[in-house]
């Protein structure tokens, strides 16, 4: 079995797996200007959410998307409603330390409700491999890959082509010219806060046969999603995805080349350069974010 | 009855009193310019016209119908539309889509491809930069963009902040001429300008502010023959 094309799939197929959760935290930056520390946490409570309704009440981990991704707009959506709105014309260090409180709060309710144990929602078949040209990868990997690639389009073209995602993206652009259009600029933060936790909610069903869960293990991906995000330009969609795709390769191939306990020193020096060399990221435009 | 009416209305920023009982009335088919130095206030009214700054006492109207509490949106809804200082494009966004955003109220969805015809039959230029973002553009054309995108949403009022500010005198005699044709067609206009000797020329009616209070109103062509406007405004 070759080494390199079986690495570079992996690392492909892993950067998909933490796209979607990137493009959660990049939309919420980009739109409502917040930086969202409690977007791990809510991936967490995904990842339980998608235990709880797999173990208890029956419905496929994947199935569990469904009410997992009403759940999570719906508690992004109050979140933004309930705790950042009466904060936005505070100063920004107060909006990231309430969104650390809320991620701070969920970890602790986590531990209460269930412990520090790890929890794995039970579907064997995502384990299974799928051989091909002889290479070899996990059915599971290939399903988030295919639906985080899928979302992100369908999330484009709602950005794109609807009244709302075009209002969406003049919030971004010119958030004092967009009441004069009509546009509820306080809605579209609920809304754009909805759709950014409806996505780690997706990305936490897709991921649940997969990663099991445990009340902190939100921190490692929350990370991961920062430099993905830097990496690619606040913001830009276009660039979480690109963003995770590379850091999915760093991971795989430096893990292999470097050392596994290495892999992260490798793609934080990365992060450190782009951010010497090219601040607003690969694929954003200095302003536009 | 006024299509809009500020009515004894005081406005500011934080501690800072901007417009002292400002009473002001525009009835529809008029052009209405308020003429001032920087700094009177001029700004503030239609700020606070759109809802953007809430009046501290006094009422906004319109139509007769208090309004004074409602957000920007809701003013858009009711058909009164500014074309805010400085062209406030979204910058990487084409310009078609800008002037589609022009028509988001919900009542102006339906007819976005008839109006947007409506509109660049009055903007010829605009029309040749459709799918170019609209930042890409020279500031003139911005200029344009803005207006086309404020008329998109058919306003029955359209107010203008300082439509000719930074721009190379050929361009601000194709701005006026725009202004001159939105007048044209009908449409209500309130307008705030530096280069008042046009404004007052088209003005039906007049204002004129000085430190956040109205000192004088007449007709556009009266207020430009009076020795203090000419004196003040003009410098002869």
């Amino acid at each position: 079995m070759e080494v390199l094309p079986q690495l570079i799939v992996n690392g492909l197929l892993l950067g998909g797996a933490f796209a979607l959760i990137s493009i959660g935290l990049t939309l919420v930056f980009g739109i409502v200007r917040v930086v969202n520390f409690a977007h791990g946490e809510l991936f967490m409570a995904g990842l339980f959410g998608a235990w709880l309704l797999s173990s208890k009440v029956g419905l496929t981990p994947y199935l569990a998307a469904v009410p997992l991704v009403v759940i999570l707009f719906a508690a992004g959506a109050a979140m933004q409603r309930f705790i950042i709105q009466p904060l936005m014309d505070a100063d920004p260090h107060i909006q990231i330390f309430a969104t650390v409180g809320v991620g701070t709060a969920l970890i602790n309710l986590a531990l209460i409700l269930f412990g520090a144990d790890i929890r794995t929602s039970e579907l064997p078949w995502a384990r299974e491999p799928v051989r091909f040209a002889g290479l070899s990868v996990a059915r599971g990997f290939l399903v988030a890959f295919a639906v985080s690639m899928v979302a992100t389009a369908a999330l484009v073209l709602f950005l794109k082509r609807t009244h709302l995602g075009r209002a969406i993206r003049a919030v971004a652009q010119n958030r004092n010219a967009a009441p004069l259009m009509g546009i509820d600029v306080p809605r579209i933060y609920i809304i754009t806060f909805g759709i950014g936790s409806a996505c780690v909610g997706l990305a936490a069903a897709v991921l649940s046969p997969l990663f099991p869960a445990f009340p902190t293990v939100g921190t490692y991906f929350a990370l991961t999603a920062f430099v993905i995000v830097v990496l690619g330009g606040m913001g830009s969609l276009e660039g979480a995805v690109a963003g995770a795709l590379i850091i999915g390769l760093v991971d795989s191939l430096a893990g292999y080349y470097v050392a596994p306990d290495l892999k992260e020193v490798v793609y934080f020096l990365i992060f450190l350069l782009i951010l010497v060399l090219k601040p607003a990221g690969l694929f954003g435009v200095r302003g536009s974010e | 009855m006024s299509l809009l009416r500020l009515e004894n209305v005081s406005a500011g920023y934080g501690a800072v009193e901007v417009l002292s009982d400002v009473t002001i009335d525009v009835a529809p088919g008029e052009v209405v310019t308020i003429v001032g130095a920087n700094g009177a206030g001029k700004t503030t009214i239609l700020r606070t016209i759109a809802g953007l700054v809430r009046p501290r006492s006094g009422r906004k109207l319109i139509d007769g119908r208090d309004v004074s509490a409602l957000k920007p949106p809701a003013i858009v809804d009711l058909g009164i539309t500014l074309v805010p200082e400085g062209r406030q494009l979204f910058p990487f966004m084409s310009v078609r889509e800008n002037l589609m955003l022009g028509a988001y109220k919900p009542a102006a969805r339906a007819a976005i491809p008839e109006r947007m015809e409506e509109v660049l039959a009055l903007f010829p230029r605009v029309r040749e930069r459709l799918d170019q973002y609209a930042g890409s553009l020279s500031g003139g054309e911005q200029q344009m963009v803005a207006i086309a995108r404020g008329m998109m949403a058919n306003p029955r009022l359209l107010m203008f902040d300082e439509p000719s500010l930074g721009l190379a005198p050929m361009i601000v005699k194709q701005v006026f001429e725009i202004v001159d044709r939105v007048v044209a067609a009908g449409t209500t206009v309130l307008i705030v300008e530096q280069n008042i000797y046009h404004t007052l020329s088209i003005a039906t009616r007049g204002y004129v502010l000085e430190n956040g209070r109205i000192v004088m109103q007449d007709t556009g062509p009266a207020l430009l023959r009076d020795p203090h406007v000419r004196r003040a405004y003009l410098g002869v």
